[in-house]
């Protein structure tokens, strides 16, 4: 661990007030029945999709494409989880099916 | 047995049903979570405090990975604020179904989960139930399915003898069911474009350790500056 116990208690507090943030704020700056600003509707729509892409992107940023196994195993799986939830639309399929994938191919094969 | 008693059991029966699915999800989800957290070197009171204070999946799961790099509270709340910025969305909708809950309100808001906003936003309520305590259990029990799982993960995860080797994989997996789910319900795909490619281009620039601020800021100001192609041109 490179962080002190205080610094863990720190960083997931920060979490926990982000969290409890983001599910009071709507309760404290627009009580019922007043009009929501048009730009927050806006933000709402939009950064979910953009959020999820950068989460990906997150995930996949120690993947080096030049070096070792070149993400090959990253690329198979994402293509599984992709390929079974376009198929049977189970989030528990796809997760569970990717990542017994990914294991066994960074396991065994690379 | 008093009225009260027989009301509050009423409300039980008809919320439990409806998280039924929640259990299977969440006692996967949260198990590997716990076992993720385990396996990464931290003992089961991490994920078992943190699925109770945090109660949010997603960033729970990111929440592991910020907490093994380097201390940086203010990137630790902005990563925060941007992933759940969806519950803003789940307030707003909820503004008027909480109103009225009384004192149940702070918990009820509190343990807003994806799952559980779904269910109390959705849920046609039996006539004579009482629908706050209807939704006080619905999100206590979804709450209850998740720290179960994690703390089970965290536990036993030190007893689990296979090679855990890629099982944070799951992570990965999971985002990109959500971000597949997301793509498949909406029309237009600029915003999911603009959140991969800038993100992709701030990795590339500022490099693994440096790249989620940048890509946060490069987002939301695509996304301002866009606002009126994306409200009116269809893509």
């Amino acid at each position: 661990m490179t962080m002190t116990f205080t610094q863990q208690v720190i960083t997931i507090a920060m979490v926990v007030l982000g969290t409890v943030l983001t599910r009071f704020l709507p309760f404290l700056l627009f009580p019922a029945g007043k009009p929501t600003p048009k730009y927050i509707q806006y933000l709402g729509k939009v950064l979910p999709s953009a959020v999820f892409g950068l989460l990906i992107i997150y995930c996949l940023k120690k993947v080096s494409p030049f070096t070792g196994s070149h993400g090959i195993p990253v690329l198979i799986s994402i293509s599984l989880v992709i390929a079974l939830h376009l198929w049977k639309r189970q989030m528990l399929i796809s997760i569970a099916g990717g990542t017994v994938c990914y294991m066994l191919l960074v396991q065994f094969l690379f | 047995m008093s009225a009260n008693t027989i009301m509050l059991k009423k409300a039980f029966r008809a919320a439990f049903p409806h998280t039924i699915p929640i259990f299977a999800g969440f006692w996967f989800l949260g198990m590997t979570y716990g076992i993720y957290m385990n396996v990464s070197g931290f003992s089961f009171w991490y994920p078992m405090l943190m699925s109770l204070t945090i109660f949010a999946g997603s960033i729970e799961f990111v929440t592991v990975n910020m907490l093994l790099g380097a201390f940086n509270p203010l990137q630790a709340l902005a990563m925060t604020l941007m992933v759940n910025a969806r519950h803003l969305f789940y307030g707003i909708s909820m503004l008027d179904k909480y109103r009225g809950t009384g004192t149940k309100k702070f918990y009820l808001i509190y343990g807003m989960c994806d799952e559980s906003f779904s269910i109390n936003y959705t849920a046609s309520i039996p006539e004579g139930v009482d629908a706050s305590w209807f939704m006080f259990f619905v999100t206590l029990l979804n709450h209850f399915y998740w720290f179960f799982g994690a703390t089970l993960g965290g536990v036993f995860g030190s007893l689990i003898h296979f090679n855990t080797e890629g099982l944070d994989f799951v992570m990965t997996a999971m985002f990109v069911v959500i971000f597949l789910e997301q793509w498949l319900k909406e029309k237009r795909h600029a915003s999911a474009l603009i959140g991969i490619g800038l993100s992709l281009l701030c990795l590339i620039l500022f490099g693994p350790d440096h790249f989620m601020i940048p890509s946060m800021l490069a987002i939301l100001g695509t996304l301002t500056l866009a606002r009126r192609p994306l409200e009116t041109i269809p893509l």
